[in-house]
């Protein structure tokens, strides 16, 4: 039998036990104030895509491999271009070959497998060009999941990979879905498009910013009002990716097509 | 409480000290929550210093202009202005770290002057509603299919009135 004493007794340690230590954390001002001025940072990188201007040259993602250090003929890569073909009977096509490394020299679309499929010119009834990359989201999921703290957000919005602290589970991968997160052949652990970090704080573009002959391609900082990113941004029509997800993707998109994923 | 009990609960307590201890030495001062607070700013801030460092490989048109300044002036007096010097000539910096004109080496740059290199603009692709549908297009397999464009086309001038 269990006396009403034990009974409170016990009940009393062992709710004292489950109390996390987290509880007991005493709230540091100065990490308070670090927060506050985190919210109020100069810079947060943002991205524009104009689909209009887009050729499907391919020039960007050759850019950005070389520039990132991405093996240049292993099929991964932190940009690419998808091509979306629309037929008048109502079907959809969509291709990226080697992510558009070597542009699109061919009507064939890949369909994966070694198929191709043959568009008469006649049955196009629309199709363009999209360049994807890492949308360096607000609430990007892909953190969220790091259980090491290896993938980060810095101030500046730029989501990046600790290549040190990665263990390599593979998580971040799975939570991105926008598909931007492969693991690099070469240090083996996660990698993503991170807006050419050594190159934008360097106040130079992007590599595939600059290699782009057509201005589909743009990167601003939306905390300038002066920029004509944000310009763009505040003034035109433009859309984002999967925007049901809540992630707040940060590259906008101009002339976005419904059947675009 | 019985010995057979406490033995391996110390045993437990043991391990955990020992793990807290471990990680006094293991985890870097600097790694911990910052701006973004448990979520997403939980991080080794030297990190983002890392980052910064990577040595940047494209150096851009205006890197090139000095020296080269002929054939500088000469695309950009072409329809094929927008396109950077590197988009053919291959990056000007090196992963290490050697950068063409700063460098006693000069490491020697490979032009790209493969057909495929001119056909991911020139190959025709008829797609409404993109920028492609409007740029001069050949047929590879019928025009001068053995030889390199550029032994007509100088593609720092294209069009045919600037042919070398």
């Amino acid at each position: 039998m269990i006396t009403r004493r034990d009974f409170l007794k016990k009940t009393v340690t062992i709710a004292g036990v489950a109390v996390p230590l987290a509880a007991f954390e005493i709230i540091d001002p100065e990490k308070l104030f670090a927060q506050v001025a985190a919210e109020k940072t100069k810079v947060r990188w943002v991205f524009l895509v104009d689909t209009y201007k887009c050729v499907g040259c391919g020039f960007c993602v050759k850019a950005c491999k070389n520039e990132n250090e991405v093996p240049y003929d292993a099929n991964v890569t932190r940009t690419w271009v998808e091509r979306y073909v629309l037929t008048k009977d109502g079907r959809l096509f969509a291709d990226t070959p080697k992510g558009a490394r070597d542009g699109f020299a061919t009507t064939r679309i890949d369909l994966g497998l070694g198929k191709y499929q043959d568009i008469k010119k006649d049955n196009i009834e629309k199709a363009y060009f999209v360049p994807k990359l890492c949308n360096q989201c607000e609430n990007p999921p892909c953190v969220q999941v790091c259980p090491v703290g290896a993938t980060y957000q810095a101030p500046d919005g730029v989501v990046l990979v600790d290549r040190t602290w990665c263990i390599g589970c593979g998580y971040c991968i799975m939570a991105c879905p926008y598909g931007v997160r492969f693991f690099h052949p070469v240090h083996h652990t996660a990698e993503k498009c991170n807006f050419c970090y050594h190159r934008i704080t360097k106040g130079m573009k992007t590599a595939c910013v600059e290699a782009c002959a057509f201005g589909a391609r743009k990167i601003g900082n939306i905390k300038d009002p002066n920029d004509p990113v944000t310009k763009i941004i505040r003034t035109e029509r433009v859309g984002v990716l999967k925007s049901e997800f809540g992630t707040k993707p940060q590259a906008f998109y101009i002339g976005l097509d419904e059947e675009v994923r | 409480m019985k010995n057979h009990v406490l033995r391996p609960l110390f045993a437990v307590i043991g391990i955990i000290v020992l793990v807290l201890a471990a990680r006094i030495f293991y985890v870097p001062k600097d790694f911990g929550v910052h701006e973004r607070g448990y979520m997403y700013g939980w991080y080794r801030k030297a990190n983002i210093e890392d980052w910064k460092k990577v040595q940047v490989k494209y150096q851009g048109a205006e890197y090139c202009k000095d020296c080269h300044d002929k054939n500088y002036g000469a695309i950009k007096k072409s329809p094929h202005q927008n396109i950077q010097c590197e988009n053919c000539h291959g990056p000007a910096g090196t992963a290490e770290g050697i950068v063409h004109f700063d460098s006693d080496k000069l490491p020697k740059l490979t032009v790209d002057k493969s057909r495929q290199q001119c056909l991911r603009c020139h190959y025709p692709l008829p797609y409404p509603s993109s920028g492609r549908s409007k740029i001069k297009g050949i047929d590879p397999d019928k025009h001068n299919p053995d030889i390199e464009c550029s032994m007509c086309h100088n593609p720092h001038h294209p069009n045919l009135e600037g042919m070398r």
